[in-house]
């Protein structure tokens, strides 16, 4: 498996480490209802199908990647960095 | 404050050769990350000038005789060989000339050797002379940078240092073993 690093470009997945789901990117508000802060912790999807999680570019140039991938065929839609989401999907245009 | 001696983290460890192939440790040199702030990037450019060095692209090196500027990371980048130019409140500029231990491997196995440890495409067409990346040494952090058609330079961390030869010498001993049997 490998991911394109907006920055490094196409790396193995042994430089990568998975930190979850994409809502850690959705805190909600600190007076918000406590049914969104049992959503933002506990809470997950498990598509099958597309789905967004974030990684850390641990073992090079340290950026947080947001992936879309799909969990039937395994394909890697999408990787952009978290930091400069605009920039990295006009890199990213089809 | 007396004055120190300054010493690398492998002194006096004796250069290994294998097949013509050579691991070694490179002179301890001035190391500085420069890491410039949002939208600093022309004010860095300029303070970087009199060394005739410019901000480095992703994977890439600005180098100037002996002196080089190697992009580290997001932002981030290690001026080597020469002291920081003052930055004032363009970059944030840190010393790290005792974190590092600096090997090279040079020679005709030298790829061979780097591909048991480092999960990059080394072919020529993927890693030109010049290029520098960010990678792992089998599970160390590392900078790798190809100085010439046959000469790797790896930076890990100083405290790293042993266990990164262990590996490189340990991975240049068994391909020069292979390569000796087909000679």
């Amino acid at each position: 498996m490998r991911l394109t690093c907006p920055l490094c470009g196409p790396r193995d997945r042994r430089e990568f480490y998975y930190y979850g789901a994409e809502d850690y990117l959705h805190r909600p508000a600190a007076d918000a209802e406590p049914g969104a802060w049992d959503n933002y912790l506990h809470l997950r999807d498990n598509p099958a199908g597309l789905t967004n999680d974030l990684w850390y570019h641990d073992m090079g140039c340290g950026a947080w990647l947001l992936v879309t991938r799909n969990t039937v065929t395994h394909e890697i839609q999408q990787v952009q960095a978290v930091a400069a989401p605009q920039a990295a999907k006009k890199g990213a245009a089809k | 404050m007396p004055e120190l001696i300054a010493k690398s983290a492998l002194a006096g460890h004796a250069p290994l050769t294998r097949a013509a192939t050579t691991l070694a440790e490179a002179p301890m040199t001035d190391i500085t990350a420069i890491a410039p702030f949002p939208g600093q990037t022309k004010a860095v450019n300029a303070a970087l000038k009199p060394l005739g060095l410019s901000f480095p692209a992703p994977n890439g090196q600005s180098s100037n005789g002996p002196v080089r500027l190697l992009w580290t990371g997001r932002e981030q980048a290690f001026l080597i060989g020469a002291p920081a130019p003052e930055m004032g409140a363009a970059a944030a500029v840190t010393g790290q000339s005792d974190g590092w231990a600096i090997l090279t491997l040079s020679g005709p196995l030298a790829r061979d050797t780097l591909a048991r440890l480092v999960p990059l495409d080394l072919r020529e067409t993927a890693f030109p002379v010049g290029m520098t990346a960010r990678s792992g040494l089998n599970h160390m952090a590392m900078v790798l940078t190809r100085s010439d058609a046959a000469t790797y330079e790896i930076m890990v961390f100083r405290s790293m240092a042993r266990t990164a030869w262990h590996e490189l010498a340990e991975a240049l001993e068994t391909v020069a073993a292979r390569f000796d049997q087909m000679a």
